[in-house]
């Protein structure tokens, strides 16, 4: 078992790659009451087109399919997991995104059962006609509660502004009429191809011992037999530079209109040395500019043109990545200029070395603040962990980032090709 | 060892919380001033959160007070206005780091409380006015927000559902207060109102995290100071049956799903005797997936993403909450309905009361790892006047037994029935 002690900010963090391939991370943290475990694969919704394992031939399989096999994965040929958890008086959970899938529960006490609960219904697959056939009603009613929500309509819809042919631009959940097609052999497909442990990563963080901890996972693992290690063929079309649709409105049953302005990211050129501190950078400059304390803010926010509701986010990944800016407006079209001409103004920007300063007290301070939660720690170190990044290394990451870093890579950033305006409008009544 | 270790003082104008704890890494200040909920000062009362930030004295622009914020590492101010029972709750959260954690010592927690001080007390101000470019910004600001809750379904059909099912107590103003009430409001009648809210308003403080307890209570002293020292009395909260024929609502709008939400009357409170009963009771009506809630609507009828109940623990209401297809309405309704009278007909086992009391105490210590959480919980204590701690609270919940439940269960007697739905021929 390896141990990593980390000085500043107080942490110690023990990991070990097993026999099957799962790499597992513990981090003690004995002052909380709660323990948090994670259980992620490494597939999620842009994982549509692949070679099943031990096959040759590459398939494309339903939009919505990883988000449905998550679904499913908790009920068994004679129960429902979430009873296994509610027995042990734990809250579990799932999500799937765009690069994973995490199963997970948080608990105050019987940790060593509902981490080996945890353990054993990821892999312990069942799915039959029947429940699939269920599962379709209740997916339906998710797909639609998003479809009323108009924040999620605007993300969505600027995703699918900014890319052409990247599976990014696929909902998560799929399409009522997507998930129709889903049969049982699919999530058979989809399970035996990316659920080995190999492409899996097990994280728990909270009130435990470190050592009997590992040692149940171990003893856990090495009691199941797995295929030997595979390698996951998937692949992913290549993405034009340019955006799909350049501007877009949707018309939708809205009190107050929204604008949100989309950047389709060059991840390219990115490598695990290049990724964190570009993810940084971005994050650190919007920051500055659009977040309350910012001159772009102000100006807007004077212009009346933006509320409370304005915000931005940069996402990055391996094969595609977003910033996203914006929120309710009175004026879209207005907003859109206005923003774009920012975004473009920021290639020309310099920084004194007293903003510089206060961008990196700000993003030491976030990140502070984000170690306060045992959720964020393991669902953000793994995450960081796929893109080759060392969570607990963003602190000296901030401290070594130059203002030249950052001035350089502002002159290079925006491209108007890259842009692409989504409008949520009031529909005619 | 108690769980949470609080220890109360009374200060001049406010009571100090002092919380110390060594699960974070930063520390957090909150400020909170209640008021009963009236309808004559509630949109002003909703107003001056979003105008105090806008500038002080000393930072005339709210970029100024941000970068002062910013320069203290990040630190992060919310302010928000909240229900709670019969009262107004104006809230000013504020994190800072820890200095423990930076590479110097830079006296975070002090300065954070100094830019509370400035925002709470020292607003930019003309006279006896608030700016009045600040006011009429801030208008804009307010009617977009009361437009836009408009938008997020789930909140309207609750927010319907408490216009409707509390049509004369006072519960049912809107937290986010009224559109018509805005062209009244000036830079002068929202200054004197303010000055009436630091008069009379009850003011606590909660300071939590890693410090040097024996001197906190003066720093807080030394540099949150208050002028008036009002004496609160108790406001009383209205309490009505249930009507014999439970209210039915209907609302047509251009929706893809319907929003389902009944509410119920308990006339169960925080300080109430059968309060943990209800926690319980809750739990296995709809708090949780394994409630009966989830488990019929969801798992056995496919009729729901989410069905789920929960409890407000100052007025005595449950409100049930479900999103459907449109025409599903009756049969929804109808199991929803059979849920309630299994817990009334004690269709449970001990062994479900059992689990369901792990579950609730694992909900509350959970929450008690949250900064955040573990302020909100005790400030049931003050809403209600009560002083069951936390701790005292979870015990309780521990000894719960199926005829606490069941009594609980007599107690609960649905109101109205509120669906929100799609126009006849939508394209649903």
């Amino acid at each position: 078992m390896n141990t990593q002690h980390y000085e500043q900010i107080g942490e110690t963090l023990y990991s070990k790659k097993l026999d099957n391939g799962l790499e597992v991370y513990l981090l003690p943290k004995r002052e909380m009451a709660k323990t948090f475990g994670v259980f992620t694969t490494e597939y999620g919704s842009i994982d549509q087109t692949f070679s099943p394992i031990g096959k040759n031939e590459q398939v494309t399989v339903p939009e919505g399919i990883a988000h449905f096999l998550e679904h499913k994965l908790f009920e068994k040929e004679d129960r429902d997991v979430f009873q296994d958890f509610t027995k042990l008086g734990a809250s579990p959970n799932a999500f799937t995104s765009f690069t994973s899938t995490a199963y997970l529960f948080s608990a105050t006490q019987h940790i060593q059962e509902n981490v080996r609960t945890l353990l054993d219904f990821v892999q312990d697959p069942y799915f039959s006609d029947e429940s699939v056939e269920k599962e379709k009603g209740i997916i339906a009613q998710e797909i639609r509660m998003y479809d009323d929500q108009p924040d999620w309509r605007a993300f969505f819809g600027t995703i699918q502004s900014l890319f052409q042919d990247h599976p990014v631009k696929v909902d998560i959940a799929g399409t009522v009429d997507s998930i129709q097609d889903i049969t049982k052999e699919d999530l058979y497909t989809c399970y035996n191809t990316f659920y080995h442990p190999s492409n899996m990563t097990f994280f728990v963080a909270g009130n435990f011992d470190p050592e009997s901890m590992m040692k149940l996972i171990e003893e856990n693992q090495n009691a199941k037999e797995f295929e030997a290690t595979p390698t996951i063929d998937r692949s992913y079309p290549d993405e034009p530079k340019g955006v799909a649709e350049a501007h877009k409105v949707i018309e939708m049953p809205v009190s107050v209109s929204k604008c949100l302005v989309g950047v389709k990211e060059d991840t390219e050129y990115l490598n695990e040395d290049t990724f964190l501190k570009t993810d940084m950078m971005k994050n650190m400059v919007l920051d500055h500019f659009f977040s309350k304390s910012g001159e772009f803010f102000e100006t807007l926010y004077n212009e009346d043109l933006i509320d409370d509701s304005f915000h931005f986010e940069t996402h990055l990944d391996k094969s595609f990545g977003f910033t996203i800016i914006g929120g309710n407006t009175r004026n879209p079209e207005k907003l859109s200029e206005r923003v774009k001409g920012m975004l473009h103004e920021l290639k020309g920007r310099n920084l004194t070395d007293e903003e510089f300063n206060r961008m990196k007290r700000k993003k030491i301070g976030q990140f502070m603040r984000s170690m306060n939660s045992l959720e964020f720690i393991a669902t953000t170190f793994v995450q960081y962990r796929h893109l080759g990044i060392d969570l607990f290394q963003v602190l000296p990451a901030i401290e070594s980032l130059t203002k030249d870093e950052v001035e350089e890579h502002l002159k290079a950033w925006i491209d108007e090709d890259r842009i692409a305006v989504t409008e949520v409008r009031p529909s005619e009544e | 060892m108690p769980r949470i270790d609080e220890k109360r003082y009374e200060s001049k104008g406010y009571d100090i919380h002092i919380i110390p704890s060594n699960k974070y890494k930063t520390n957090t200040i909150v400020v909170k001033f209640k008021s009963p909920l009236k309808r004559e000062t509630i949109t002003k009362r909703a107003m001056l959160p979003y105008v105090l930030q806008q500038a002080t004295e000393n930072y005339p622009s709210a970029r100024s007070f941000r970068t002062a914020l910013d320069d203290l590492y990040g630190a992060v101010l919310k302010v928000d206005a909240s229900k709670k029972g019969e009262h107004h709750v104006m809230t000013f959260r504020m994190e800072v780091a820890n200095d423990q954690f930076l590479t110097e010592d830079h006296d975070l927690l002090r300065k954070g409380l100094q830019l509370m001080q400035e925002v709470i007390f020292h607003p930019k101000k003309d006279g006896e006015s608030l700016d009045k470019n600040i006011v009429d910004r801030e208008k804009q600001t307010l009617t977009q927000k009361i437009k836009s809750l408009k938008d997020d379904k789930m909140s309207y059909a609750n927010s319907r559902l408490l216009d409707e099912m509390c049509s004369d107590e006072p519960y049912r103003y809107h937290v986010h207060g009224y559109e018509e009430d805005l062209p009244d409001i000036t830079g002068e009648s929202l200054y004197a109102y303010y000055q009436e809210m630091l008069a009379q308003d009850k003011m606590d403080i909660y300071v939590q995290g890693l410090f040097d307890e024996n001197n906190i209570q003066n720093i807080v002293e030394e540099e949150i100071k208050r002028d008036s020292n009002p004496t609160i009395t108790p406001t009383e909260t209205t309490s009505k049956e249930a009507p014999k024929q439970p209210n039915e609502v209907i609302d047509k709008q251009n929706v893809q799903q319907g929003k389902l939400h009944l509410g119920y009357r308990t006339h169960i409170r925080y300080g109430d005797k059968d309060y943990p009963a209800l926690q319980v009771f809750n739990g296995l009506f709809g708090g949780f997936p394994s409630s009966k809630l989830f488990m019929n609507v969801r798992e056995k009828h496919s009729l729901a993403y989410y069905a789920a109940s929960r409890f407000e623990s100052h007025k005595g209401l449950l409100l049930v909450f479900s999103g459907i297809d449109p025409n599903d309405y009756k049969q929804a309704r109808d199991i929803i309905e059979k849920q309630m009278k299994a817990m009334k007909d004690g269709d449970f086992s001990d062994d479900e009361v059992q689990e369901t009391k792990d579950l609730v105490v694992n909900q509350f210590l959970e929450t008690l790892d949250n900064q955040q959480g573990v302020v909100e919980v005790l400030y049931h204590q003050v809403i209600s006047g009560s002083d069951r701690t936390p701790d005292e609270l979870i015990e309780e919940v521990k000894q719960v037994t199926k005829e606490d439940v069941l009594r609980v269960a007599e107690k609960v007697h649905l109101d109205t029935v509120y669906f929100l739905t799609k126009q006849e021929g939508g394209d649903a």
